[in-house]
């Protein structure tokens, strides 16, 4: 491979990673492996009712165990101020309970001690006298008139509704619909989930009582925004907050929020001047971290006979659990749900929210999801396909008469979108001749005479990623721009230091990819640091897809910079004037004479050695780059599966993926995401999903009810590119770490509902497990 | 994980094992592969002040045949995955080993130890019961055989005594020509079942002579499917009888409605198992 590899342009190389050399060895540096002196461990109480009221919490008998520093109840907190904070979407969410406990696992205690055997045995000696009280678990019930208030704690609260949003128009979207030959409706429930990350949540709060410095060592995707939010909550000087974030074990958007645990670590550590470890359980991450989808949807679709679209109607009520905790820095109440017309030209749209409370956990975190947009996709993606059942088409017919055409870019929806670029039409042909679609259909005529199930299903989705732009984006009114600084040092090695925090999707390697295609300097030669508030430069994190689209530019826009300094150093040292000077790869030469030349390596000793007179010496930069829009992946995913006639069970035979996310940096790492992204979606559509009983109790807060795929069932995937580059992101890239969960999830129901549809099934929600595909095949042979 | 503190003892030989139990009765818990009781410990459901691990007593990972199968109470479900006289003569646990969690919990997961947990999803006892197995149970004074029927009483209840320790379990010859599988409905790999159907046959020429069938997660505990026994007992095994038998499982099973699926689901899934497995087998005999 050697020769050609190399010769190629560091963007687009299938560079090993660089990061994985440590991991692979056991050498990753993760929360919990570090360890400072006289650190104390804590452990969290937490509810075992969905809904009570709190009598009595006596903590004598834990306080008396030998080992235990202090307990911490919501009442010790409540002096500080501290008992209640903000939330990501405007809310407030309780740190440890004072008055009532709202889901079942809430926080309601805390110990710490000198060892974390020390601290579980006193958690059991805590004494809470709780009231129960009637649960509110259904959304649809929790919005109606005389259900239990939830939030009867704040004072403008007198129901369970936490927002009406709505967009689009109606009036257009009425008049579509009057003039339709044919409506298709489908309910659907997108089941509540876990983002569910190998590593779960923790930090270790260090407060220096000499100094007042506040180390907090956390697992954080977003470390600037989330010292932000410490300093505005705990009034604490932000300049005397460190948040450092190590490695990652996976973050998924699950790491994104601020926990109860930080909290409390944080005030026990400066209230007992002794640094406080907090490693969070599993039953504690599922039960009570950000989950998230638990979307009710209702869509409506008009068409002409024709296939034609004439419009859409979405009614959408999200279960948010007891605060309205959604990780989502847009204007837009529901994410990007509103995108939910997705590749499609569609004339008219109106899209209607809801969000309620429940005696639920709070969440609503982007699971590897641009905020909502995986709902969206998997709603228009499952209608598109009963249209077509409806219409008797060809359901990738029906896909291709209404995409967004090539000409039509930039594209407005009638939601307010700019879809910057794409060619559905052609991601969708590669994936129809690559997965041998015809075939397929015929195979599945055949099949069927036999009796046996053989389902094709597809997706053909359109993503919004790389928040964003300033107009449209803020986290408590911080703008969502990123920020890269790169220093190159004498020797021509460099270090590049980002506001994003890698949680496993291979910055090390990919950023350094962008710095040695913009400069020269190899990959090798490149540091990439990240996760350190002190020590990088102001970034919003890694989430929703958005570090390659804002982190990725604004490394492309430093290096540029240090580029178009490197030159004037390089006319100094070579003794022409810059406009004699052409670039090349890693080096500037004289025009015409291209031995006489600098590689950026002389450059970078130059300038600290001999740089021009009046020039600042060094050569280092920082740019903060505002996106000018989001980047819109795209692709269409095809799936066949064959479901037993008898059990309802499923096996996937065959995945063809065909993703376009622009310019890919290394598509070795692209494809790794897509199949880490896939196998997510066939999660979400066979198994994944938290429910909880009538009593609220949550009954998924482990892996043996919270199923994650292993290698086992989890099928081969095929994978292809169409390249569209993004005409406004500096080299042409767009985010991909998501598209394939937000878009595989449509394509594996659909798959599924198809081996059905001639027996007239027309839906089972997610998660399809073969007792639900087994319920719609006798519903459909007794009618 | 943080389970609650205990005394961990590692006797050396049964009766050290026995008298160490005899003192500590109620407050001491066996410790065979872990697999169970360790996960228990973890969540602190289960927290007893002494543990008393078996794993140094000799002997007790031996299986032989001599007149019957005995099955030490060290044997790991690998050991029965990996044996070729287990492959030969008793099909039904060959088919049932692999299909038991993961690699990691079979190295150590022990056949009786699932027996003596009796979960009611446990494999295990279904295959038991479909061979007619027995428990031998000890004291330091005495010792008793209990047939799986008996032995297994609830969710996660058995006739053991709190000072008693089962040996092995003991399988009755299976005779010359058998047929037997295990059949399992799960959501994914590893997976507890949400229906298991274990079926062992010994025949008489065409006709059936012994019939055993076990059927796991349908009930409170593992039902062992007797009038379909007695039905299929001398019988040839035609269209008519098979359908007849897999009803009679149908009926005997007794499951709830859950997330896996509905009473009825799990109910059908009986009857399609065993009518998958009677087919099976009288396909074997025409071959
Ligand atoms: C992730 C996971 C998945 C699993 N999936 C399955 C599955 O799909 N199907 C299945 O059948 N099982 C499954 N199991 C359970 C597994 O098979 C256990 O190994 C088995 O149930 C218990 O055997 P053990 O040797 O580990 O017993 P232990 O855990 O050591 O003991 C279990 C109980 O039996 C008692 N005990 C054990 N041996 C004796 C003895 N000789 N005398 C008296 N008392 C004794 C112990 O005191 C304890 O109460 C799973 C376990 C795990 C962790």
């Amino acid at each position: 491979m050697a020769v050609e590899e190399k010769e190629m342009p560091w963007v687009g190389r299938s560079v090993k990673r660089k990061e994985d050399d440590r991991f692979v060895r056991g050498g990753g540096n993760y929360l919990d492996d570090i360890r400072l002196a006289n650190m104390l461990h804590m452990a969290i109480l937490r509810s075992p009712f969905a809904h009570a009221r709190i009598e009595s919490i006596d903590t004598s008998a834990a306080e008396a165990v030998e080992g235990v520093v202090a307990v911490v109840t919501g009442e010790l907190l409540a002096e500080h101020k501290l008992a209640w904070m903000p939330t990501l979407s405007g809310d407030t969410q309780a740190v440890l309970a004072t008055d009532k406990v709202r889901f079942q696992g809430q926080e309601v205690a805390c110990v710490v001690a000198t060892d974390p055997y020390v601290a579980h045995d006193a958690l059991e000696l805590i004494d809470v006298e709780y009231e129960p009280l009637p649960v509110v678990v259904d959304p649809k019930k929790a919005v109606e008139d005389g259900a239990p208030i939830i939030r009867d704690d704040k004072e403008d609260q007198k129901d369970n509704r936490i927002y009406h949003w709505e967009a689009g128009d109606k009036e257009s979207t009425d008049r579509a619909f009057s003039e339709a030959d044919v409506v298709v409706e489908l309910d659907t429930h997108y089941p509540r989930s876990h983002p569910a990350p190998l590593e779960c949540c923790g930090c270790i709060a260090d407060v220096n009582p000499a100094t007042s410095k506040t180390m907090i060592y956390m697992t954080s995707q977003a470390p600037h925004a989330i010292r932000t939010v410490f300093a505005l909550v705990t009034g604490l000087p932000e300049q005397n907050i460190q948040i450092i974030s190590p490695d990652i074990g996976g973050g998924f958007g699950n790491k994104v929020p601020v926990y109860p645990g930080y909290v409390v670590a944080t005030a026990a550590s400066l209230l007992i001047g002794q640094p406080v470890k907090w490693i969070e359980d599993r039953t504690g991450n599922l039960a009570s971290t950000g989950f998230a989808r638990d979307f009710h949807m209702h869509g409506e679709l008009a068409l002409k006979q024709d296939g034609t679209m004439l419009g859409l109607r979405v009614g959408m009520l999200s279960d948010q659990g007891y605060a309205y905790a959604d990780a989502q820095p847009s204007k837009f109440k529901a994410g990007l749900f509103h995108v939910v017309t997705g590749s499609y030209d569609m004339p008219a749209a109106h899209v209607v929210t809801d969000g309620a409370y429940t005696n639920k956990a709070p969440g609503g975190v982007a699971y590897r999801c641009s905020f909502r947009i995986t709902e969206a996709s998997f709603l228009i993606e499952r209608l598109v396909q009963n249209a077509a059942y409806e219409l008797g088409m060809e359901p990738v017919e029906l896909r291709r008469r209404n995409f967004v055409r090539p000409e039509q870019f930039p594209y407005t929806s009638v939601t307010g979108f700019v879809y910057d670029s794409g060619e559905y039409a052609k991601a969708l042909d590669v994936a129809l001749e690559k997965s041998g679609y015809e075939q397929l259909r015929a195979e599945q005529e055949r099949l069927r005479a036999e009796g046996r199930l053989l389902g094709i299903g597809v997706a053909s989705f359109t993503e919004a990623v790389g928040a964003g732009p300033s107009r449209d984006y803020d986290i408590l009114g911080i703008k969502m721009f990123d920020s890269a600084e790169l220093r190159i040092h004498p020797t021509g090695k460099a270090i590049l230091k980002l506001g994003v925090k890698s949680q496993g999707q291979g910055h090390e390697t990919t950023f350094a990819q962008i710095v040695a295609g913009e400069l020269g300097i190899p990959p090798e030669d490149v540091t990439v640091q990240e996760g350190d508030t002190d020590n990088t430069p102001y970034g919003l994190g890694t989430y929703a897809s958005r570090s390659t689209p804002t982190g990725g530019a604004a490394t492309a826009v430093v290096a540029r910079k240090l580029r178009d300094k490197a030159k004037q150093i390089a006319a100094h040292t070579l003794e022409v004037s810059a406009d004699d000077l052409e670039w090349e790869g890693d080096r500037f030469y004289v025009k015409g004479a291209p031995e006489q030349a600098a590689t950026i390596q002389d450059i970078a000793f130059a300038a600290y050695t001999n740089h021009p007179q009046g020039m600042e010496a060094g050569l280092e930069g920082v740019t903060y780059y505002d996106p000018p829009n989001l980047t819109y992946p795209f692709g269409t995913y095809v799936v066949a599966v064959e479901v037993d006639a008898q059990t309802g069970e499923w096996k996937v035979r065959k995945v063809v993926a065909v993703d376009d996310c622009g310019v890919r940096i290394n598509p070795m790492i692209v494809e790794g995401q897509i199949m880490g992204g896939l196998t997510e979606g066939f999660a979400m559509s066979a198994m994944q999903q938290i429910t909880f009983d009538e009593d609220g109790n949550c009954m998924g807060s482990n892996f043996i009810d919270y199923l994650l795929p292993t290698a086992w069932e989890t099928p081969t995937f095929e994978l292809h590119a169409t390249v569209t580059p993004s005409p406004h992101h500096p080299i042409g890239a767009k985010g991909v770490g998501e598209s394939a969960t937000v878009g595989s999830p449509a394509a594996f129901a659909n798959a599924v509902v198809d081996a059905l549809a001639h027996l007239g099934v027309r839906n089972i929600d997610m998660p399809l497990t073969s007792g639900k595909v087994w319920e719609a095949m006798q519903q459909a042979r007794s009618s | 994980m943080f389970p609650r503190s205990f005394d961990y003892l590692a006797p050396e030989s049964m009766d050290d094992a026995l008298s160490m139990l005899a003192e500590h009765g109620e407050d001491a818990k066996v410790l065979a592969g872990g697999q169970s009781l360790i996960p228990l410990m973890k969540l602190r459901f289960a927290a007893p002040d002494y543990i008393i691990d078996i794993n140094r007593i000799p002997d007790l990972g031996s299986m032989h045949e001599n007149g019957s199968l005995s099955v030490g109470a060290l044997v790991r479900t690998h050991d029965i995955e990996r044996s070729e006289l287990i492959k030969d003569r008793y099909p039904a646990m060959a088919a049932a080993a692999p299909l038991i969690s993961d690699p990691l919990v079979r190295n150590l997961g022990t056949v009786v130890g699932s027996l003596c947990h009796a979960d009611p999803q446990g494999d295990w006892a279904s295959v038991m019961l479909a061979m007619n197995a027995e428990i031998v149970c000890r004291t330091g004074e005495s010792q008793r055989r209990i047939p799986v029927a008996e032995f297994v009483q609830g969710p996660f209840t058995t006739s053991l005594e709190p000072n008693e320790i089962a040996t092995e379990v003991n399988i009755p010859d299976p005779g010359a020509d058998t047929y037997g599988t295990y059949m399992k409905l799960e959501r994914k790999v590893g997976d507890f079942a949400s229906v298991g159907v274990a079926i062992h046959l010994s025949f008489d020429g065409p006709r059936v002579e012994r019939a055993g069938i076990g059927l796991t997660a349908v009930g409170p505990a593992n039902i062992k499917a007797t009038e379909a026994e007695q039905l299929l007992t001398g019988a040839e095994l035609d269209g008519g009888t098979i359908a007849r038998a897999a009803d009679l499982c149908a009926e005997a099973a007794d499951p709830h409605s859950d997330l896996r699926g509905s009473a009825d689901y799990k109910r059908a899934m009986v009857r399609v198992f065993v009518s998958r497995a009677l087919s099976a087998a009288t396909a074997g005999k025409a071959a």
